[in-house]
């Protein structure tokens, strides 16, 4: 069980895969320099869940700010506070509150909704 | 009804696929198939009890409670998936070497058994307190009438379980000498995608603040939301705007059940003298 066999069993494949990994690492750290540079602080923005629509159901954020959505379900029901444009998926039980943070994103537009009521419950936010 | 059969068939397939994965990985293995029915019933017993608790879990370490609860399942089931992998690994060269064996590995077996269980009950846990909570919500409005939301459920359920099933018998239908070494390949990937995941909870609940930013986005190609999209995040972790640090969760965990399961076992597999 030295490290030495540990090393010769890692194939070939293995430590192209490892060389793989730290060039993303490199590259995804780049990114992060570049969007620190101008990512202020945290701006609180707070949503209501309301007979299972959001208000506001619009948000403007600029780019590369962090942001912080307090979501306050006023309803009974629980709602699953869901964007695959930003990566959530969180339940909100019936009146209660969730905090999500909103990490520096580009310009675009991203759709949040809720997955218990996808036919109203729909909102977006807009980058800018 | 539609809304229920949605919600149902998708949560069920996401559990479903795992167990089918597990069942499929765990061909052979005395005693697997209660170990997974025990697994499915603890985490049915376990769902409704994170959907009772659901507001304290959110709630709890400064509103961060779910997203360190998920994390911390998740990270518990890839640690199970990995021991199931690389003790199939060791088992494979132990039952070529000599099939006497079998008796004392048995013993060995058992202790595989648990991590079997723990991650099926894991995966229905987490898709079936949903359920739960979504349910709760249906009944609380009264929308539907209790018979067709019943209905369509069941219909859920039963599509979810056939889908399921499909893709059970498609890996079963691998020839033995091979299967051990697809389906330990793909709990290793389905294991790293579940990192990610973990991962994705703790960035998202603010305890990792690196590399947090998307690398790539291939939405446009496959997104996440189509059904191909879910079946392939939940097999081998498919993510369409993956962060860094997701890729490199990712890449870590198969990179390590691999070298384990390498230096464990033997690259061999198993011959096909194992029953069914």
């Amino acid at each position: 069980m030295s490290f030495r066999s540990i090393g010769r069993s890692i194939a070939n494949p293995l430590s192209a895969f490892a060389l793989l990994c730290v060039g993303m690492f490199a590259a995804s750290a780049l990114q992060l320099v570049a969007f620190s540079a101008h990512a202020a602080e945290e701006l609180e923005i707070e949503i209501k869940i309301k007979d299972h629509k959001f208000d506001p159901a619009a948000i403007k954020l600029q780019a590369g700010q962090r942001a912080k959505l307090i979501v306050k379900n006023l309803d009974p029901t629980p709602e699953e506070f869901e964007s695959n444009d930003i990566g959530f998926e969180k339940i909100i039980a019936g009146n209660s509150e969730a905090t999500f943070r909103v990490k520096p994103l580009e310009p675009g537009t991203y759709i949040f909704f809720g997955e218990f009521h996808m036919d109203t419950a729909l909102g977006h936010i807009l980058v800018e | 009804m539609l809304a229920a059969l949605v919600i149902i068939f998708r949560e069920v397939l996401e559990a479903g696929l795992i167990i089918g994965v597990v069942l499929a990985a765990s061909r052979g293995v005395p005693g697997r198939n209660s170990a997974v029915t025990l697994g499915i019933l603890a985490g049915i017993v376990g769902s409704a009890i994170v959907a009772l608790f659901a507001t304290r879990i959110t709630d709890a370490f400064d509103g961060r409670g779910q997203e360190l609860f998920v994390a911390g399942i998740l990270l518990f089931a890839v640690v199970m998936l990995a021991w199931h992998v690389v003790w199939m690994a060791e088992h494979a060269r132990e039952m070529t070497r000599e099939l006497r064996q079998l008796s004392s590995d048995v013993v060995a077996g058992k202790q595989s058994l648990f991590a079997l269980a723990a991650a099926v009950a894991i995966a229905v846990m987490r898709e079936g307190s949903e359920v739960v909570l979504f349910m709760t919500g249906i009944i609380m409005q009264g929308k539907d009438t209790a018979g067709e939301l019943l209905f369509g459920s069941a219909i859920g359920l039963l599509l979810g379980a056939v889908v399921s099933l499909a893709l059970y018998l498609g890996l079963a239908a691998i020839p033995l000498k091979r299967m051990f070494s697809v389906t330990g390949v793909l709990v290793t990937l389905l294991a790293a995608g579940l990192a990610a995941s973990a991962v994705q909870q703790l960035s998202n609940a603010g305890f990792i603040e690196v590399l947090d930013t998307k690398i790539w986005d291939t939405s446009w190609l496959l997104s996440q939301d189509s059904w191909i999209g879910r079946v392939l995040h939940v097999l081998i972790g498919y993510m369409d705007r993956p962060t860094g640090l997701q890729i490199i969760a990712y890449a870590v965990t198969a990179c390590t059940i691999f070298a384990l399961a390498y230096w464990r076992g033997s690259p061999k597999p198993a011959q096909s003298s194992l029953s069914a």
